[in-house]
């Protein structure tokens, strides 16, 4: 009896520890969509008000006109979503070869592959911008998506499934006269459909919350992508939080809303990627 | 494949491999072989290069503003990396508890790793705020004056540090408690019998187990700690008094904003021979405290 009682209140105090850290972690967010409702003089009230005194989306209707946020936000919908369709092609269909293809020199390139992987990008974006401008790519979405459609451990977690599929499966329509477009459109891709979610989901976060290439490839606001967008709005207003949260949750609700209805597939690609990689 | 004939398995082969050949080549490759070279130069972007032999390498260790970004970036390599494992593996821990609910912790937990660096960083900057920010409102309830933090420069990097703790301590805490629910109930069973309290089996059990998924996450966070950047050149350009200037900082500013592209190159493959030193340290130290289970 006081044994269960003893582990009871250990239960409770568990939760009691939990329930504070989680007001830690959902607190901030919490503030910022508070801060977004708030007007200018209640936002830096001391002390400060937890609920807006009047909700009004004033915050929301400012920065749509002097700032095109609709268009940050279309551009990094656009940009998000065409990078990583095309990374998961561009990914797949290297893995394919390098899981079913026998040629010579075939594990010395995949390695090739793996070591541009340590390379951090630092390294790579200076002599790129150069590259970009010969060819006429800075200031274009092409220059914002072409890098990420590029992902070596994309390549890497996509050739470990598609090892995992029976070779007799190709082999079985080869007979049948499927070329390997077919065998590959057909039927590897839709057996992928775990490895694409784990891909397409690290491609897609990277993609929409970038914010060093898209600084330096794009100049003029037209281009800019959520979070290069809110930068230039801190430029503007360094202290306006009410403006800036507003921008936030712009910013925000998308991804959050992405991730909280596919919050276990996030968690597990996000792991994987981690123990994989 | 049999019947296929060989021009035809290339092309396939090629056709397959071309664009992430191009990714490989254009993306990689190339700019890595042109940023070798370009840092032996004095190039400003514009004009042609001028051949500077060492001289960039030599101003790295020898420019003020490069030691001190180097500096910088350690401060936060070695206040950061410790701390996010220590605070994921207690998280972990925690969460690694059968409890009712676990999966809503730990979706409230991971919610900061999926926004943007730049969302986060404002966000902080106003919690962070002399004189309209809540924490120190916070503070003086208990009676304490709380510091300038972001203006303030000894507490600009400590501040920058908490913000990223927040942010990233989940992502640790998710990969670590993975690794805690792999490890066999038996171990725990067997060690119970044999009358081991909570705090043996951490130390006899859990932890090496664990081994191989904290040195993959020590070398891992301690591979993007120094990237570090977003956060430190949203929260504080740098200063104050360029107290949270990092290397990166330097490389961007220097290649993008200051011409000064020769001397990006030099600082950019310092930062890629340190993060390939200290994970080569790693793979050697590892040895000596990583467990794997034998098979």
């Amino acid at each position: 009896m006081s044994q269960n009682n003893n582990k009871r209140a250990k239960r409770i105090l568990l939760h009691i520890l939990l329930i504070l850290l989680s007001v830690l972690f959902i607190f901030p967010f919490l503030w910022m969509f508070m801060g977004a409702f708030k007007n200018d003089v209640e936002v830096i009230k001391m002390p400060p008000t937890l609920l807006p005194s009047k909700f009004s989306f004033d915050n929301f209707r400012t920065i749509s006109k002097l700032f095109p946020v609709g268009r940050f936000l279309l551009n990094s919908v656009f940009v998000a979503f065409s990078s990583t369709i095309l990374q998961l092609l561009f990914c797949a269909m290297a893995a394919y070869v390098f899981a079913k293809i026998k040629f010579t020199g075939r594990e010395v390139l995949f390695t090739l592959f793996l070591i541009t992987m340590m390379v951090p990008r630092q390294l790579t974006m200076i002599t790129l911008y150069r590259i970009f401008v010969n060819l006429h790519l800075q200031n274009s979405y092409l220059g914002l998506i072409l890098p990420s459609t590029y992902n070596a451990l994309g390549i890497f977690l996509m050739r470990q499934h598609i090892r995992t599929i029976p070779d007799s499966f190709a082999e079985a329509a080869t007979v049948d006269g499927a070329s390997h477009f077919k065998i590959f459109f057909k039927l590897i891709l839709p057996l992928c459909k775990p490895a694409l979610a784990t891909v397409g989901i690290l491609g897609f976060m990277e993609s929409w919350n970038s914010f060093l290439w898209p600084l330096i490839i794009t100049s003029s606001t037209e281009l800019a992508t959520l979070p290069l967008g809110l930068s230039k709005l801190q430029g503007r207003w360094t202290t306006a939080w009410n403006l800036l949260m507003a921008g936030n949750v712009i910013s925000t609700i998308p991804i959050l809303m992405v991730y909280l209805f596919a919050q276990k597939y996030f968690i597990k690609s996000l792991a994987h990627s981690g123990i994989k990689g | 494949m049999v019947g296929e004939s060989r021009l035809s398995k290339g092309l396939v082969i090629l056709t397959f491999l071309l664009p992430s050949l191009i990714g490989l080549i254009l993306f990689n490759i190339i700019p890595i072989i042109s940023s070798a070279f370009m840092s032996f130069t004095d190039w400003d972007m514009l004009t042609n290069p001028k051949f500077v032999g060492f001289q960039n390498y030599y101003n790295v260790f020898f420019n003020e503003n490069s030691i001190k970004s180097i500096v910088n970036t350690l401060k936060y390599v070695v206040g950061f990396t410790p701390l996010v494992i220590c605070f994921g593996l207690m998280l972990a821990i925690l969460l690694n508890i059968k409890i009712t609910g676990l999966d809503v912790y730990r979706v409230i937990f991971f919610m900061p790793v999926v926004i943007s660096w730049v969302v986060v960083s404002l966000i902080w900057i106003w919690l962070y705020s002399p004189d309209s920010g809540i924490i120190n409102y916070l503070l003086s309830l208990i009676g304490i004056n709380g510091p300038a933090w972001l203006q303030n420069e000894h507490t600009a990097m400590p501040a920058v540090i908490i913000a990223s703790l927040w942010k990233d301590v989940g992502f640790a805490a998710v990969i670590l408690l993975s690794g805690l629910q792999n490890i066999p109930d038996e171990y725990y069973e067997s060690a119970e019998i044999d009358g081991a309290n909570s705090i043996k089996k951490l130390f006899y059990i859990t932890l090496p187990c664990l081994t191989p998924i904290l040195f993959f996450l020590i070398v891992t966070s301690l591979i993007t700690s120094f990237q570090v950047f977003d956060q430190v050149f949203i929260m504080t350009k740098g200063g104050p008094f360029g107290s949270t200037r990092t290397i990166v900082q330097e490389i961007y500013e220097n290649a993008f904003q200051m011409g000064k592209v020769g001397f990006a190159c030099a600082q950019a493959w310092l930062l890629v021979v340190i993060i390939l030193v200290v994970t080569l340290v790693q793979n050697i130290l590892q040895k000596r405290w990583v467990h794997y289970e034998s098979k």
